[in-house]
């Protein structure tokens, strides 16, 4: 009866995308070519297309009379890359760049251990949530927002004179360097805003390293008579490393670019992403630019090559 | 050895835990003593709380009430790196960032052992698993059984006077599990160590066990060697959980024992006889029709349906019987009939009333 049954069932009925289907099974490394033809082109000609030519304009140079752009290959435009001002801004920015992915990390790990390890799921969804808010509005919107926060007629400001503790405030402020009139016009509040606007971008990675450390794990380092302390050290902290340098390439990467926030904030001190900025724009010098634009490529790279020493990519 | 275990020192004691996980009572109120230098094997289904019992001993969670003592000392707010036991993990656990030299060796380094000796130790130990030479090679590298012995090694490295194991041969296969079974059994005997050996699997426990419990809901439904727990179950569950049987009850018990009460007869001891075959004594007889027969290799299976209503399984050896011949059977008109003392009345209502 059941057999009988069976054997009615008709046959699918032959069709044009059934026939297109059979083709592309009989033909797999077209099927993989249609995969990856879109996704190919894009990174091949987009990506690193505008990176080569942003390459081959940095061996250009400009001709300081005419201010045209004289294509010969040649290194002049690095001669000019390694003066003492420009040599200062890119070592301003690495270190303000370093500054913030080092604070991002300390905050963003215990907040990341918590999502992975104790919340409930309810408690995960609104965490996530509250991290990744911030992302769906206008970075321009935040960062101007932050001006205000941290002026001098702001709320940070308020809060210190109402609770009459202005004292601790100037006194941040007058740390030679990092400091300056109020807090939107120093390196401090420069620092505060780059931390805010890039900790999600660190948070996100830590959580998802965290979430594969297998909870056994730490239960047998417990076992095996590690106190927490060792077991952080040993087990839970080289597992989520990758997840660590991933948030850190995020953050280190964004901020080494970033023209914005140090042009509203801070004293106006240059930053590689304002000097870029400045070449390719009023001075007209693209192949000075282009230079400009390679240091912080190189600098990651120098970045990734140490992380890849302290083992950041073994466990991948 | 194990027929007098109570002249040793109870090395783990639950005395009356209870552990609440928001609402759900996974353990209620259970008290089991564990002897030193035993190996007891505690059986459930999953959720019956055997797990539970384990990681409470571990340290991994705290009891809701009670307490937990290990030989003689009260352990129930010490935290599992100051507690003496060590666990070989369902999962294995092992870090996959360390060789397993440092796996094995993890232990003692916590214990700051000089680096020598740790090398020393951890050679002599790959050497008792049966993996000697495996000192730089990753957790990845291994196959799941071996991966389990490195489990086992990095416990057992550190002498601790319990080992626990949470079902470590769940996820191997069922040629590699029989061998490490009979492994796992040379090695406790070797070393002396109280092992508590957490699995769902009875045969298991009746192999491996000195004593073992029988878990259901969160309650201890009995305690006894695998003899006793085979052949004198006290509750229906431990009858039908611990091997097959055939739990006859009211008016179908009535109908052979005269009894409404409740029993349980194992399918291996009935045997199947003609019809007018004489009467043995102390042989209980009832008369049935076969149903349906399962061939199965070495023994065939045989459904029995009893005038007036009930079923029998029975299993019997194929000593001379093939599967033509068992099959031929189906329909026949059959008495089944066992010693009198193999049937086991059971107290049914043992567990609601907490055992």
């Amino acid at each position: 009866m059941a057999a009988e049954q069976a054997r009615s069932l008709p046959a699918p009925r032959p069709s044009l995308l059934r026939k297109i289907s059979a083709w592309f099974y009989r033909h797999p490394n077209l099927s993989l070519m249609a995969l990856l033809g879109v996704p190919m082109l894009w990174m091949v000609v987009v990506y690193l297309g505008s990176l080569s030519a942003l390459l081959i304009q940095s061996f250009f140079r400009l001709d300081e009379f005419s201010g045209r752009v004289i294509r010969e290959f040649g290194l002049r435009t690095y001669e000019q890359l390694f003066t003492a001002a420009h040599i200062d801004i890119m070592l301003r920015t690495t270190l303000m760049a370093l500054a913030v992915t080092f604070t991002c990390a300390l905050i963003a790990f215990p907040l990341a251990y918590y999502m992975a390890r104790y919340a409930s799921f309810r408690m995960k969804t609104i965490l996530y949530l509250l991290v990744l808010l911030p992302l769906w509005s206008s970075y321009l919107v935040r960062v101007y927002t932050w001006k205000i926060i941290l002026s001098q007629e702001g709320i940070i400001s308020w809060f210190f004179d109402t609770f009459r503790i202005r004292f601790i405030l100037d006194g941040i402020l007058s740390i030679p360097g990092i400091g300056g009139t109020s807090l939107s016009f120093s390196f401090i509040g420069m620092f505060l805003v780059f931390v805010y606007i890039w900790l999600p971008y660190m948070i996100i990675p830590i959580n998802a390293a965290l979430e594969r450390v297998p909870k056994s794990l730490i239960e047998a380092s417990s076992d095996l008579g590690g106190r927490p302390g060792y077991t952080f050290r040993r087990v839970i902290l080289p597992l989520a490393f990758p997840g660590v340098v991933a948030g850190s390439i995020f953050t280190f990467s964004l901020t080494l670019g970033d023209y914005i926030i140090p042009q509203v904030m801070g004293n106006s001190s240059p930053f590689i992403g304002i000097t870029v900025f400045t070449y390719q724009g009023t001075a007209g010098n693209i192949p000075l630019a282009a230079a400009f634009t390679v240091v912080p490529v190189v600098i990651m790279v120098v970045y990734l090559l140490i992380a890849r020493r302290l083992g950041a990519f073994d466990a991948l | 050895m194990s027929s007098q275990p109570s002249d040793r020192p109870i090395a783990v004691s639950l005395q009356a835990v209870s552990k609440l996980f928001g609402v759900v009572k996974a353990l209620d109120n259970i008290s089991l003593d564990i002897y030193d230098g035993e190996f007891f094997s505690m059986l459930g289904p999953s959720g019956s709380g055997k797990t539970t019992s384990l990681r409470l001993v571990a340290g991994f969670e705290q009891a809701s009430s009670g307490r937990v003592l290990l030989y003689d000392k009260d352990v129930t707010g010490v935290p599992p790196f100051d507690r003496d036991v060590n666990t070989v993990f369902q999962d294995y656990a092992l870090f996959p960032h360390m060789t397993i030299e440092q796996n094995v060796g993890y232990g003692l380094m916590i214990r700051k052992l000089p680096k020598p000796e740790i090398t020393r130790r951890v050679g002599e130990m790959l050497e008792m698993v049966r993996l000697p030479g495996y000192q730089k090679r990753k957790p990845s590298q291994l196959s799941g059984g071996q991966r389990q012995r490195i489990a086992l090694a990095r416990a057992l490295i550190n002498h601790p006077r319990v080992l626990l194991l949470d079902e470590p041969l769940g996820a191997l296969d069922l040629k590699l599990r029989q061998q490490m079974q009979i492994e796992l059994k040379a090695i406790q005997r070797e070393v002396g160590i109280t092992f508590i050996f957490v699995t769902h699997d009875q045969e298991e426990a009746l192999t491996m066990s000195d004593r073992m419990a029988v878990f259901s809901h969160g309650k201890i439904e009995q305690v006894g060697t695998p003899t006793e727990i085979y052949e004198r179950p006290r509750t229906a569950f431990v009858a039908g959980f611990v091997g097959t049987t055939n739990i006859l009850s009211g008016h179908v018990a009535e109908r052979i024992t005269e009894s409404a009460a409740a029993f349980s007869i194992r399918p291996e001891k009935i045997r199947l006889v003609s019809p007018d075959a004489p009467n043995e004594s102390k042989t209980t007889r009832v008369g049935g029709t076969i149903r349906d027969v399962i061939y199965l290799g070495m023994t065939t299976r045989y459904l029995i349906e009893i005038d007036g209503g009930g079923d029998l399984q029975v299993i019997a050896q194929n000593t001379e019987t093939d599967s033509t011949a068992a099959q031929a059977t189906r329909g026949q008109r059959v008495d089944a009939a066992w010693p009198t003392s193999a049937m086991r009345l059971l107290d049914v209502d043992n567990r609601e009333s907490g055992a």
